[in-house]
């Protein structure tokens, strides 16, 4: 295990002191073009997203709902490439500090081949990887991949969970556990389950210092209502609607929003 | 050791795991209620009396000599999986994962299809057992196998056309894991093929290997030896695992996977797996895949519904990477050409996708000589096909073409 101190977890953990939490937020890479999933990405960092989570589109994305897999079908379409995956990755952390973490289903890191990822996203700057079809159980090679580039790996954590997974996801996970909100798939909801409150402390219970909630989240006050209990908020599908409905300028103002959400909720530590 | 033991959750290489958090819960669960169950008498028993009473198995073999004219005189004796109620083998899984259902005390059950047999098989069992039943079909299927749709529907099923990406299997897979790791509280996955995520592989063999126990002690008792060969379709590939797997062990018969080789495995259009493709994740699992040099998947291409599936049981893979089966192509017009050919010279029409080991057999009977015996899974008939073979062959309209 290398020792590298990990910006996204050392940004949550400003945030935690600041009196609020972290904002992330998701966008696919290359919708609705990737010019502007770059541009995107970058207004959501200077209207207050503290963390970027990045998508790579995948022809059989699994967990994602309507939304994201519409804007990833067309990414697919214009011939995204994992190498502007990368690209984008580097060109987004030249223009901004925030973490960048790519989300990313198994199979193209396989391709691509998961030392080679891991190195080339290291060189771009990017901090880690989320994996939403890979469990601790399989990824004995992005173990090892992670620790030698100091990526951060985050797994998820679902509320069917039993308690020793939850340890297991913790303790294999570096910058946050992905707490999923709610039994499903991504999309917008107009309440956010309350198995996301049980499920933030079962993942204290177990030692997590950095659990963020994603799945569902949409607006300000649902930002703000995560982010009384878990470290972190994620949006994904909101964000990736405003982009497609109204551009940068929606997607940008929606971020603003939301990071108003984000911010003083408790009194700073 | 053993190749028959092999139980998961990797074979060799292949196999495995991966899949959202949110399932394996459910993938645990299953696990140890089938582990469970397999060694309670009672449910063994309870499952051969609904093959008994319901199936009708043991099916028959039947041997087909003026169809062997055309193999090389080879003996070809057909195991009759398409006799089984419903029409296909598919029962065979779907009786066994609705009685685990029961167990494990769900209400509502969910399956994807692209020929439509493996959802009219579950859509059976559902009103059989009073489940509710959701089947995810691709559009693309739901129209070339309208006839099955309607066997669906009348059955009590809800049956949901999927729209994204190729309209076909594997989208149809995609819905259904979504659907699973929405409704996963009252909801089983009843997965209809050798693959996807552990316990599937090996839990949908073993539903289906009492094809090839049963074909072994009756071609034995037919011939008073084994095959030469064993030979099945290949799409996802579990007609084929329930014939090769009593016949792992025995090292002198030759395993023969008939994968669908659309326009020409040489051409883009096609499904053979295997033959053309190379290992990656598809579907929980890891296994040979179609897909390109991002790890993208490619859309595969069939006349059969059934085999029109990028991917393929890690099982499989398996035995192609240790050499004990032989996975070859089979194109439309060869498939379709051994499906007249059984038609007219034995009076059995086979579905698409069986005709493919048809197909395959008459290049392999040629190859073995009259004194081999090759045993072929006829893994379902040809009903559901009438339109497609209508079209193909010109048989529908008024004037249409005599065969």
């Amino acid at each position: 295990m290398t020792t590298t101190v990990s910006t996204v977890e050392s940004t949550i953990t400003l945030r935690r002191q600041q009196g609020g939490g972290a904002l992330i937020g998701y966008l696919p890479v290359g919708f609705p073009t990737l010019s502007e999933s770059i541009d995107a990405a970058v207004a959501l960092v200077a209207g207050g997203v503290d963390i970027l989570e990045l998508g790579l589109p995948y022809s059989d994305p699994v967990m994602d709902g309507p939304v994201i897999q519409a804007a990833t079908q067309q990414a697919l379409a214009n011939g995204f490439r994992l190498r502007h995956g990368i690209e984008a990755v580097a060109a987004i952390t030249s223009q901004v500090d925030a973490p960048v973490l790519v989300m990313t289903y198994w199979n193209p890191i396989v391709q691509y081949g998961v030392e080679r990822f891991a190195d080339d996203l290291h060189l771009a700057g990017g901090a880690g990887l989320i994996t939403p079809d890979l469990v601790p159980d399989d990824a004995a090679d992005w173990f090892a991949a992670s620790d030698r580039a100091g990526l951060d790996r985050v797994f998820l954590a679902a509320p069917s969970s039993s308690d020793d997974r939850l340890e297991q996801a913790v303790k294999a996970s570096r910058g946050f556990v992905y707490a999923v909100s709610t039994m499903g798939i991504t999309g917008a909801r107009s309440d956010v389950d309350s198995a996301a409150r049980v499920l933030i402390d079962r993942l204290r219970a177990v030692g997590s210092t950095s659990a963020c909630v994603g799945l569902g989240i949409s607006t300000p006050s649902q930002v703000r209502e995560i982010l009384g209990y878990a470290d972190g908020a994620i949006v994904g599908s909101a964000l990736v609607r405003a982009l497609g409905d109204g551009g940068v300028p929606m997607v940008a103002a929606l971020a603003r929003d939301l990071a108003a959400g984000a911010r003083d909720i408790r009194p700073a530590v | 050791m053993s190749l028959k033991a092999e139980a998961g959750p990797y074979f060799g290489d292949f196999g495995g795991r991966f899949v959202p958090e949110s399932l394996v819960a459910a993938l645990d669960e299953l696990t140890n209620e089938y582990t469970l169950a397999r060694s309670d008498p009672a449910f063994a028993a309870e499952l051969m009396e609904l093959h008994r009473t319901y199936t009708g198995r043991p099916s028959i073999i039947t041997e087909v000599p003026r169809f062997a004219a055309h193999a090389g005189c080879a003996r070809v004796i057909l195991k009759r999986e398409d006799l089984n109620h419903t029409g296909s083998h598919k029962i065979n899984n779907v009786l066994g994962q609705a009685l685990l259902t029961r167990r494990i005390g769900k209400t509502r059950v969910i399956a994807e299809t692209g020929a439509g047999q493996h959802g009219v098989a579950t859509a059976t069992a559902a009103a059989l057992f009073g489940l509710d039943c959701v089947v995810y079909m691709g559009e693309v299927d739901t129209e070339r196998q309208a006839l099955n749709v309607a066997r669906m529907r009348l059955l009590g099923a809800e049956v949901v056309p999927v729209t994204t990406g190729s309209r076909t299997l594997k989208d149809a897979i995609n819905d259904a894991m979504r659907d699973w790791v929405t409704n996963v509280e009252n909801t089983n996955y009843i997965f209809g093929t050798v693959a996807g995520p552990h316990p599937f592989p090996a839990m949908v063999r073993d539903f289906q290997k009492i094809i090839g126990e049963e074909a072994r002690q009756q071609v034995l008792d037919l011939t008073g030896r084994l095959p030469d060969a064993v030979t099945a379709c290949v799409g996802g590939g579990s007609n084929a695992m329930g014939i090769f797997h009593a016949f792992l062990d025995d090292a002198d018969v030759a395993l023969y996977g008939y994968e669908a080789g659309g326009d020409g495995a040489e051409t883009l259009r096609h499904a053979a797996t295997i033959t053309k493709g190379r290992p990656g994740i598809l579907h929980g699992a890891r296994s040979f895949l179609l897909q390109d040099e991002d790890g993208q998947t490619v859309e595969s291409h069939s006349i059969s519904a059934g085999l029109d599936y990028p991917g393929v049981g890690p099982e499989h893979s398996w035995l192609a990477s240790i050499g004990r089966a032989t996975y070859l192509p089979i194109t439309d017009a060869e498939a379709m050409s051994a499906l007249r050919l059984l038609s007219i010279t034995e009076g059995i029409i086979p579905a698409i996708e069986s005709a493919h080991a048809l197909a395959g057999t008459l290049d392999l009977g040629k190859r073995l000589g009259s004194d081999a015996t090759i045993l072929v899974n006829l893994s379902g008939r040809g009903d559901k096909d009438m339109e497609t073979a209508g079209r193909y062959f010109d048989l529908l309209d008024k004037g249409a073409a005599q065969l």
